[in-house]
């Protein structure tokens, strides 16, 4: 039923990769708009790649109205249909990010992750990252420690 | 069998519970479970050792060749037994040896429950993986159990040891069992150790496996972990500690020793290993001053000897193995069990501050006395018994590694003597001095001059000492009728090639001399007490294992920060261009290496001519939103791309695409808009010159790779496309003839399925981006809006208000003459809420025209998308514009006389739809969302053709429109509160301010 497989059209070609260069471009940014920018560019771009991919333009996969052997691929379309969709979502919760950045920090810049600064700068000065109570510094042996370990016996006895 | 692992399943979770109702008198019912484990043994003993071998058989996971095959052999029995029995006896313990309000006795309950069963299944399964699960089981309990005073230091310290040491050891063990099973293509271990397979990968295999022994059976060099180990409940230290889990690395290599005894590995490992284990926990329990920690260093002493007997390779020594096996889980969990009454009625387990304990606990005394006499191995106890085997075993072996074996043998037995007289004296004897107080400054914790001597406070009750009294008792009359062992556990012996052994009271002459040597040397080196104390003390140890641990894990610790220092850089430009530059190499090198670009003659430049102009639109579009510095003109423009690849889909042949992508790029826009209003207009100027030419190279590298791919992909097909057969199926069994539809809600249902979750969540995450703490429980409705509330989008400045004034004078003068005594029309009931210089009459017109028609054309969208362009994602965006519509004409109060219902009732419930409709197939006995087509004729509408799957495609409607209308609730109106909050109490624009505080 798909159409013969062919070499996709040129110009479908070009369109995908401006698209997701100027995609990646943007997505590459700080301002959280023009991130979302480069999102959807980026996902029109890969959707037109999908339909690429299914193979060359044909009628619209409709029984009835294309016979089956011109009808351009349905899968990659079903695919792209939701994809479509979702994108509007995850464009509608980055929109909600930045303006809660903007709400916070006065701006929808990513920063970058002061926690990661942190880590990196003390492993640089080789001091511990983090403190845990339980990485034990005191010379004595967890078997010496074992000893001073009692359990909560029962009215056998009691501790004098 | 399969009935006990369940019984001790049902049990252990039960067990909090019972706990809870019944107190420490659960423990009692809880006895019964090990407890009828010990009595299926015993009932089952004669017919085992007469060869007739219990098994059963329950597939599990076939295609892992993993299934619960359970078979009890002698060996197995013989831990059954002991699991069994010692089980039972410290669940009696343990009801009384815990204070009635102990914390957390519930959870300690389940998780011994829960042990016994884990260790039940670890020595009856048939099948390696099985055994590795088994295995595991009982580390994980281990671990919560040492771990049981979960606010202590030491405890959580020494349980994280053990379970990093010995999950370590499972892994490698389970690299080895996948290996061996693979090489002797079966996972049954009495398949595997009848025929064993041979070769490279079997040895590798074989060593593995011992790592895995060695570190659960606390092996030298990491024995450090079962000293440790003592931070748990003495009833854990009693059973998982000496009598059973311990036992497992035993158990292992007694089970493969028939099979692989006679490889090099084999013999170095196990030899070496449990010779050096056999002496080290001898000499370091001689200077411990803590009775547990004498025990502990005993046991893992004894762990050396069993491991170096049961490994050993001869029939004799594998008999006499077993019998020490036995021996052993008898009189250390009674040594256990009777320091944890010295414990209890004293407070100390100190043996510098006991004195004179067996004047006052005299049965205690008995008991540890009996188990310490099997120890050390005094006439006719189990322990001589077994100890005698061996020494008749390795004497008749002449080889060198024979004699070693027989040296460490005797010199480990020595010092076991003196250990084993040095606990007794320390725990019951009255002594004239004390310990520690005699010997040379610095040797080991001294205890202070004020330390009380401890004495009896209290009479321990039956039910605690008779647990350790039986099983001493047991090591006493099991010994006096060595034959019953030889018979009971020979046919395990008798896998191993080599002469018969024989378990007996009087082995001659040279054994007798054996045992005299051995005991008068081991009394002689407790004689000169504390000259060795302070011979030890002058020596430190070598190499503390424990400290190298510690060590590495600080280190361990260390590079994983260094690690994280160097990738972590905690910037988002950096790891997105990473993942696309490696996506950049990894797709270039498969393109360049093994594909092949089409031909100059087969390119096409164009499907259409229409394709170049809708091309040429989105990437002029895309490059100037790029290039724009104003956020509105770019995200426009990004709009102006959206629409030209919406023409490029249409021209590709699919309509549904088209259609979508002119919806979801119009909400995208109206989306925008809303947030936008809030952020400056323009991109702040940033110094990223440098930078922008790395970001440039970057996005064009990938723009060629993907052409790259675009160029390669639709020749690489090899197989026909699995949608070749999708238009005959869509007709035939989905009922539609829109192919795309029948795929969304019928072909591919269950993607779309996940796909709608998506948006759900996409929803939520919005609402509670913006809503903070909870969504606002009331709508926003005309009716409900008190009438002195402030204007929606209130302007401060109104230059149109002298304009208006002019007008209402002029209509106030009209009404005076008996004009019509309204302003003007409301043609949107919402729009009266809104500023008067906000209102717009053509959009309030358009809208009151607009919606209804909207929602028609949806509703014939979602029904008749099943055949021709449209469906539920189509129907929903068309609703969700119009709801954008009334919206932006009327406000949010417009809005919810619009949508009077909550967005997370339309999201759950058209989920729920979906979901429901799917399952309502299941009831007609078809499978999960699969469709039925059903045809009537009614009186006016004619033939009605009605495909279940429509319900699917109402339940995506309802999720679509529930995500719009979301957004608008969020960033439309909830957006809306607060621009009014923070411009009734101060200056707009300032999020600092105190009103936004509050927001946050």
């Amino acid at each position: 039923m798909s159409p013969p497989v062919t070499a996709p059209s040129v110009t479908l070609v070009i369109v995908v990769a401006a698209l997701i260069a100027v995609g990646v471009y943007l997505l590459l940014e700080r301002s959280l708009t023009r991130v979302i920018i480069g999102l959807i560019l980026t996902g029109n771009g890969v959707n037109l790649l999908l339909l690429v991919a299914g193979g060359a333009a044909g009628g619209p996969p409709i029984v009835g109205m294309t016979d089956p052997e011109r009808m351009s691929d349905p899968l990659p379309q079903a695919m792209v249909l939701t994809a479509i969709v979702i994108t509007l979502g995850v464009t509608a919760f980055l929109l909600a990010m930045a303006y809660r950045s903007w709400q916070l920090n006065g701006h929808d810049e990513v920063q970058d992750d002061l926690e990661d600064r942190r880590v990196a700068r003390r492993a640089a000065l080789d001091r511990a990252a983090y403190t845990d109570a339980d990485v034990g510094t005191e010379p004595e042996s967890l078997d010496e420690a074992a000893a001073e370990v009692h359990d909560e016996t029962g009215d056998v006895g009691g501790r004098e | 069998m399969l009935l006990l692992l369940g019984l001790h399943l049902v049990a252990a979770l039960a067990a909090p519970v019972m706990v809870r109702v019944a107190g420490r008198r659960a423990f009692w019912l809880l006895a019964l479970v090990p407890g009828s484990a010990l009595v299926w043994a015993l009932a089952h003993a004669g017919s085992i050792a007469a060869g007739d071998i219990p098994t059963s058989h329950t597939e599990w996971v076939p295609h892992l060749g993993m299934a619960i095959d359970l078979r009890v052999d002698t060996l197995s029995w013989l831990m059954v037994v002991l699991v069994g029995g010692v089980g039972a006896a410290v669940m009696v313990y343990s009801s009384v040896y815990f204070k009635a309000d102990a914390t957390g006795l519930g959870r300690f309950a389940g998780t011994l429950t829960a042990f016994a069963g884990s260790m039940l299944g670890l020595v009856t399964t048939d099948n390696l993986l099985l055994l590795y699960v088994f295995w595991e089981l009982t580390t994980v309990t281990s671990y919560l159990l040492i771990g049981h005073y979960a606010d202590r230091k030491t405890s959580r310290r020494a349980a994280m040891q053990a379970i990093i040491v010995t999950t370590s050891g499972g892994l490698a063990m389970l690299v080895g069992i996948v290996l061996l099973g693979n090489a002797a293509g079966t996972y049954r271990i009495s398949q595997i150790v009848a025929s064993p397979p041979s070769g490279t990968a079997v040895v590798v295999a074989v060593g593995l496996l011992l790592v895995g022994a060695v570190t659960k059976s606390a092996l030298v060099p990491f024995h450090f972990w079962l000293p440790a180990a003592m931070a748990a409940p003495t009833p854990v230290s009693a059973y998982l500690h000496a009598a059973a889990m311990v036992k497992a690395g035993v158990y292992l290599v007694a089970r493969f020793a028939p099979a692989f005894a006679d490889l090099a590995v084999w013999q170095v490992t196990v030899l070496s290993l449990g010779a050096g284990t056999l002496l080290v926990g001898g000499y370091r329990a001689l200077r411990q001053y803590d009775l547990k920690l004498v025990l502990a260093f005993g046991t893992v002493s004894q762990l050396g000897l069993l491991v170096m007997l049961v490994g050993y390779g001869t029939r004799e020594a594998a008999l006499a193995g077993a019998a020490m096996l036995g021996a052993h889980a008898m009189f250390k969990s009674a040594l256990f069990l009777s320091v944890g009454v010295v414990d209890a009625a004293t407070g100390t387990r100190d043996l510098r501050r006991l004195n004179g304990v067996g004047r006052a606990l005299p049965m205690t005394a008995l008991a540890a006395g009996l188990a310490t006499a099997s120890m050390v191995g005094v006439p006719p106890f189990a322990g001589y018994v077994g100890k005698e085997a061996a020494i008749e075993a390795l004497r008749h072996d002449a080889s060198w590694s024979g004699r070693a074996v027989l040296a460490a043998l005797v010199v480990g037995s020595v010092l076991t003597v003196a250990y084993g007289l040095r606990f007794w004296w320390g725990a019951f004897a009255a002594k004239r001095v004390l310990p520690g107080e005699d010997s040379a400054p610095g040797v080991g914790p001294v205890v202070g001059a004020d330390a009380p001597v401890a004495d009896v406070q209290h009479r321990p009750s039956v039910l605690l000492v008779g647990p350790a009294l039986v099983l001493a008792a047991l090591g006493l009359v099991t010994g006096l009728d060595p034959g019953l062992g030889e018979h009971l556990l020979s046919p395990y012996a008798d896998q191993v090639p080599g002469e018969p052994g024989h378990l007996v009271l009087w082995a001659g002459v040279t054994g007798a001399l054996f045992t005299v040597g051995i005991l008068a040397g081991g009394a002689l080196l407790f004689w000169q007490r504390s000259a060795v104390e302070a011979w030890q003390a002058r020596r430190p140890w070598p190499l503390d294992v424990d400290l190298v641990y510690r060590r590495s894990m600080r280190r361990l610790d260390g590079l994983a920060a260094d690690v994280t220092g160097a990738t972590q850089r905690g910037s988002l430009p950096l790891y997105l261009g990473t993942v696309m530059v490696v996506m950049v190499l990894a797709v270039d090198w498969t393109l360049l290496r093994g594909t092949r670009l089409p031909g100059l003659a087969d390119l096409r430049l164009w499907d259409s001519p229409v394709q170049a102009v809708a091309g040429a639109l989105a990437v002029v579009a895309a490059i100037l939103a790029a290039r724009s510095r104003r956020r509105l003109k770019a995200v426009l423009l990004a709009g102006v791309s959206g629409f030209g690849v919406a023409t490029l889909f249409l021209v590709h042949g699919a309509p549904d695409l088209g259609l979508t992508q002119v919806l979801v790029e119009t909400i995208t826009l109206v989306v925008f808009v809303l947030v936008l209003r809030r952020l400056p207009p323009y991109f702040s100027v940033r110094p990223l010159a440098a930078s922008r030419w790395v970001r440039m190279v970057v996005g064009v590298a990938v723009g060629v790779t993907v052409a790259g791919m675009a160029l390669v992909m639709p020749l690489a097909r090899t197989a026909a496309p699995v949608s070749v057969d999708f238009p005959d199926e869509a007709y035939e069994f989905g009922g539609g003839k829109n192919v795309v539809n029948v795929t969304l809600v019928d072909i591919r249902a269950w993607d779309t399925m996940g796909e709608i979750s998506v948006l759900l969540v996409a929803a939520t995450g919005v609402a509670s981006l913006i809503f903070l703490r909870r969504r606002g429980a009331e709508l926003d409705r005309t009716g409900a809006r008190a009438p002195a509330e402030r204007a929606v989008w209130r302007e401060d400045t109104d230059v149109m208000a002298p304009l208006r004034a002019k007008a209402r004078a002029r209509w106030e003068a009209s009404v005076e003459a008996g004009g019509p005594a309204r302003l003007h029309s409301d043609w949107l009931s919402g729009s009266s809420t809104l500023d008067p210089q906000r209102r717009s009459v053509i959009m309030e017109i358009a809208t009151r025209l607009l919606f209804h028609t909207m929602v028609v054309v949806a509703v014939f969208l979602l029904f008749a998308g099943h055949n021709s362009p449209g469906g539920g994602f189509v129907a929903g965006l068309v609703v969700g514009i119009a709801l954008a519509v009334r919206y932006l004409a009327g406000g949010r109060y417009e809005l919810g006389d619009a949508a009077p219902v909550h967005p997370g009732l339309l999201l759950g419930s058209g989920l729920f739809l979906s979901a429901g409709v799917g399952l309502v197939a299941l009831l007609f006995g078809q499978s999960v969302l699969e469709s039925t087509i059903l045809q009537f004729d009614l009186p006016v509408l004619g033939h009605v053709k009605l495909v279940t799957s429509l319900f699917f495609d109402i339940g995506v409607f309802g999720v679509v429109v529930g995500l719009v209308l979301d957004v608008l609730r969020s960033l439309g109106a909830e957006i809306d509160r607060h621009i009014e909050i923070e411009s009734d109490d101060g200056g707009p624009d300032r999020p600092a301010d105190e009103a936004t505080g509050a927001l946050r």
